[in-house]
């Protein structure tokens, strides 16, 4: 029997997708012959920005390459163009000359880009944002010009700025309207997102009409209605999209905004379907691609069942995601007011975060979310499900405002129901996948199935999946590799180095199956750690290993110069040092003398062969100020002196940092005593963080006054100082022994909870005890002063510190 | 031959002096100059001179056949001295030569 001869116009997304789900069920009916104006085999058109923005390359996107075709035994026309559909005798014709005849015809021609009639619109360096060719000029333009001009604060305009920010270009966005993403953000939320992509070096230029763009065969920038004018050597113009339907409309087939649809996606001529944003139902042409998947799965059932069958489409809700690293946004529905709607809203503009769910008659219809975008698959459910909200309570509609755990929105999707939008997969093919191919995280899910292969907006819920399906098996199933070396993650790195009872950063590297044999400067200064952790009795530090600062032990400067930093206990200094420093600067002609914050005195500009000398002659030990180490324990003048003081902050200071100084440490750790709650040592941001009170300490944790500010959690009060050195060896051992490489204090904290840290080193009266012991170990083994080790060590000295002069004879 | 002549040849250090994975700098005529000994004992010659922004590559962490600035991380290949990955740059890279346990580097 002859095979029904299939025939689609576009290789798109919307077609393809079709044509992959006709091929699910039935692979060998048709036989299907496919054109594409693009030169190109499908791919995922959403990823362009990602290519752009620098996170993919082109041949990531690519969805089914040119061998994909051939093995399905499908015929396609890449770089050719259907000119003409003759309805009549049921056959399209090409630019290229091709005839082919169609038992079914499926248009799915997309959309053009819309450019509206600017004068100079025509010059070189003027484009849309649309397909390969926009993203290959734009990344070729960006290595020969400086400047970009984006015309469109929307979606596209945005995501398209953000990837020439990328691509090193000065970026100017240009709207026409007093709010960025008018189309998807209320005026709150589009504040927000442009105070943050300003922050990202965008630069806005708002309610501005363009009215030409100027210069001589390329162009060189653009005139406004109001008289201003911006240089550009680039311009990507991105304010719209229009369904391409003049195929169609030139076939005589129904078009209206684009080509009009009915249920079943048929088109009023016989057997020619529509399906993708060339298409138009109930008066409605989608631009994502969340609707054309549903879509799809119609019109393949269509075709495949040769009868319409079931209720067919019945549009789509859409929601829209930002594709901009740094920038969470979300929202769905119908997101702004009008006197029916009632909102709840959290609006937290020190923290940047924003949300707004829309109620009418106790329904979720419609959301707008900032900064955190967690609740977006609940709310999207709701606003499907169209649930009745009245008698649950605000927990259920933003979890995450809540502290109650909250089920996840996945428990009850039924199986066919879509999980990931943008790649049309559905909740059975994520279980299923888990399942028979036996998936542990959310990266696997992501190669498998494609879901969270684009936005990532639904990687919450895959990763929510993964543990409903897996149960207890799935913890921690998600892992950050430690780098790019290895697919392990700091946790299972430390883990396999535990059990392996490994014990020096080559073997690690070898066994573990590195990818880069001789790893890179992340992981190798991260092993080098966690070996010395696990062992510090044992392991001999590899100092090739390390950053050059804590080989050398000095900071290195801008100019390959170094700082020394000696160390002054508790920031107390005497006349003896006072005078030993101003010798050696002067001897050495040291080119700066600065206080630090940490209360010591940094020598900067020594050159790297006076280190030794400059050690040995001052003879203070080392501040470790370049060290991933215990800092300085700043300190207030306390009682001895001050008339509020309530405790010797100084003696304490000088203690503390007389005990913990050379400890290695996951990052840099500072701390600081004050002496009264005045806090003049700013103990409150510190990574410990000491406030002296009438008859007992309080100790402060996981505060930061760096580039995330962040002040100290309480962590407890300390009756004595016994007790108060007792929690900070168990505070710091835990850090060390659980904290990932370069995690600071604070992130740590947020990261395993508060609570759990004090669970652990003040409650749990074992696990004290333990932590204790083990610090006590590494302080028994931390060394000698490295200063002093090297000053007399002539091997070592010749090793680092040599600059050999070769005479040329 | 002629192209031999114009080469000069500078012995800098014996094998044994230089550590695996330790550069050592040595200055010829004003240039700083890395030498770097990987884990099989080859010996590679770069300017002491990132390409991104001057950083001193003989204090950097040597990784195989490649060296981390310690100014801004760029990955620079022993072999060539060109950078690696997106960045774009290279550093002047000598040829080396082994005798008797000696290093020679070949100037031109
Ligand atoms: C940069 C970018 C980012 C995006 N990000 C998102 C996002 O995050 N989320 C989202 O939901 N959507 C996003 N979109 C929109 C999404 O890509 C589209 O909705 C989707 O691609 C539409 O699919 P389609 O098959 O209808 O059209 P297309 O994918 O455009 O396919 C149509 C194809 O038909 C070809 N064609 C046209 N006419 C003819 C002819 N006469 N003969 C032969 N071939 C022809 C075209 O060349 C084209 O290749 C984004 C779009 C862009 C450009
Ligand atoms: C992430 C941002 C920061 C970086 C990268 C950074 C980096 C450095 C460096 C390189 C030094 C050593 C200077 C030298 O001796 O050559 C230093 C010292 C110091 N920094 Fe920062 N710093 C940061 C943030 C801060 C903040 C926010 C504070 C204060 C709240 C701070 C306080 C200090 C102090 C007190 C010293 C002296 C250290 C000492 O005496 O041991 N730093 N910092
Ligand atoms: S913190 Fe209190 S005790 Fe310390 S110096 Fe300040 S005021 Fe005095
Ligand atoms: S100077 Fe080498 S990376 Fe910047």
């Amino acid at each position: 029997m002859k095979k029904e001869r299939l025939v689609l116009i576009g290789n798109g997304m919307a077609g393809m997708y079709t044509i992959e789900e006709i091929l699910k069920q039935e692979p060998d009916r048709f036989e299907i012959t496919v054109f594409g104006k693009e030169p190109h085999p499908n791919y995922n058109r959403i990823l362009l920005s990602s290519v752009l923005q620098g996170d993919s390359e082109l041949e990531d996107i690519v969805l089914n390459d040119y061998d994909w075709y051939e093995e399905h035994n499908i015929t396609l026309h890449a770089g050719d163009e259907v000119t003409r559909i003759d309805t009549t005798n049921k056959q399209v014709e090409s630019a290229g000359g091709i005839v082919c005849a169609y038992d079914h015809l499926i248009v799915a021609t997309g959309s053009n880009p819309f450019m509206p009639p600017i004068p100079g619109s025509d010059k070189e360096g003027v484009i849309s944002f649309r397909d390969i060719k926009d993203t290959e000029t734009m990344i070729e333009a960006s290595k020969k010009y400086e400047k970009a001009a984006v015309i469109g604060g929307g979606l596209l305009g945005l995501e398209a700025a953000r990837g020439l920010l990328n691509l090193n270009m000065e970026t100017e966005v240009i709207h026409i309207q007093d709010q960025l993403m008018e189309r998807q953000l209320d005026p709150n939320a589009s504040k927000m997102l442009k105070r943050e992509l300003e922050g990202q070096g965008m630069r806005f230029h708002m309610e501005k009409q363009t009215e030409q763009i100027f210069g001589r065969k390329r162009v060189q920038g653009l005139h406004f209605k109001d008289g201003e004018s911006l240089y550009a050597d680039l311009i990507v113009i991105a304010v719209g999209i229009r369904p391409n339907i003049k195929l169609a409309e030139n076939s005589g087939i129904e078009t209206n905004r684009a080509i009009v649809v009915n249920d079943f996606l048929e088109t009023s001529a016989p057997d020619v379907y529509a399906v993708g944003e060339c298409a138009e139902h109930n008066g409605i042409a989608y631009g994502l691609v969340a609707p054309l998947y549903e879509q799809g799965k119609i019109l393949a059932a269509r075709l495949v069942s040769k009868e319409p069958a079931g209720a067919g489409y019945q549009g789509s809700l859409t929601s829209t995601k930002l594709k901009v690293s740094g920038v969470d946004v979300f929202s769905a529905g119908e997101f702004g007011e009008a006197d029916d709607l009632k909102s709840v809203l959290v609006h937290d503009d020190f923290d940047g975060v924003y949300k707004k769910v829309n109620i009418r008659d106790n329904k979720v219809v419609g959301a707008v979310l900032f900064g955190d975008t967690s609740d977006s698959p609940k709310l999207l459910n709701l606003i499907n499900k169209k649930e009745d909200i009245s008698d649950v309570g605000k927990g259920l509609i933003l979890p995450s405002e809540s502290n109650a755990p909250v089920e996840s929105p996945v428990a009850d999707m039924a199986d066919e129901e879509t999980v990931c939008g943008c790649n049309g997969v559905c909740k059975g093919d994520i279980v299923s996948a888990i399942n028979d191919k036996g998936l542990t995280s959310v990266n696997e899910i992501k190669q498998h199935t494609n879901a969270s292969r684009s936005c990532g907006g639904c990687k919450p819920l895959v990763s929510d999946l993964l543990n409903a399906t897996l149960g207890d098996e799935a913890s921690g199933a998600e892992v950050e590799p430690l780098c790019g070396c290895t697919d392990l993650s700091h946790e299972q790195v430390t883990e396999e180095i535990k059990t392996k009872q490994l014990t020096h950063t080559r073997e690690v590297m070898n066994v573990l199956g590195w990818k880069e044999p001789e790893g890179c400067s992340k992981c190798r200064p991260a092993l080098n750690y966690y070996l010395s952790v696990s062992k510090p009795k044992e392991y001999e530090d590899d100092y090739s290993s390390r950053f050059i600062n804590e080989r050398v032990h000095a900071n290195i400067q801008n100019d390959g110069t170094y700082s020394v930093v000696p160390r002054m206990y508790g920031g107390v200094t005497n006349s003896e040092q006072l005078r030993k420093i101003a010798d050696v600067a002067e001897k050495y002609e040291v080119p700066l003398l600065k206080m630090t914050g940490g209360q010591r005195i940094d020598m900067l500009g020594v050159k790297k062969e006076d280190l030794p000398s400059i050690w040995g002659e001052l003879d203070m030990p080392s501040g470790h100020a370049y060290g991933k180490s215990i800092r300085t324990v700043k300190t207030c003048v306390g009682e001895d002196f001050c008339r509020f003081g309530t405790q010797d902050s100084i003696g304490m200071g000088m203690t503390i940092e007389r005990k913990y100084e050379r400890l290695n440490t996951p990052h840099k750790v500072k701390m600081a005593v004050s002496a009264c709650p005045r806090n003049c040592a700013e103990s409150g941001i510190k990574d410990i963080g000491i406030v002296g009170l009438e008859g007992h300490w309080e100790m402060y944790v996981g505060g930061n006054g760096g580039v995330d500010l962040r002040g100290g959690d309480l962590l407890g009060k300390m009756k004595s100082d016994d007790e108060l050195l007792d929690s900070i060896s168990a505070f710091l051992q835990y850090y060390r022994e659980s904290a990932h490489y370069l995690e600071r204090t604070s992130h740590w904290i947020e990261r395993v909870g508060l609570d759990h840290v004090k669970a652990v080193v003040l409650e749990d009266e074992e696990a004290r005890a333990n932590l204790i012991e083990r610090m006590e170990v590494s302080l028994e083994h931390k060394g000698e002063d490295p200063w002093k080790e090297l000053t007399y060590n002539e091997k070592k000295k010749q090793e680092l510190f040599e600059q050999r002069k070769v005479e040329l004879v | 031959m002629n192209s031999v002549d114009k080469q000069k040849e500078v012995a800098v250090a014996t094998v044994d002096e230089i550590t695996v994975d330790i550069p050592k700098e040595v200055i010829i005529e004003e240039t700083s100059i890395a030498i770097f000994k990987t884990k099989d004992d080859t010996i590679f010659a770069l300017e002491n001179k990132c390409p991104h922004k001057g950083g001193p590559l003989s204090q950097g962490i040597v990784s195989g056949e490649h060296v981390f600035c310690p100014l801004h991380d760029w990955k620079i290949s022993l072999n060539d001295g060109e950078a690696q990955g997106p960045d774009e740059g290279c550093t002047a890279s000598y040829d080396t030569r082994i005798e008797n346990n000696t290093v020679y580097l070949l100037l031109n």
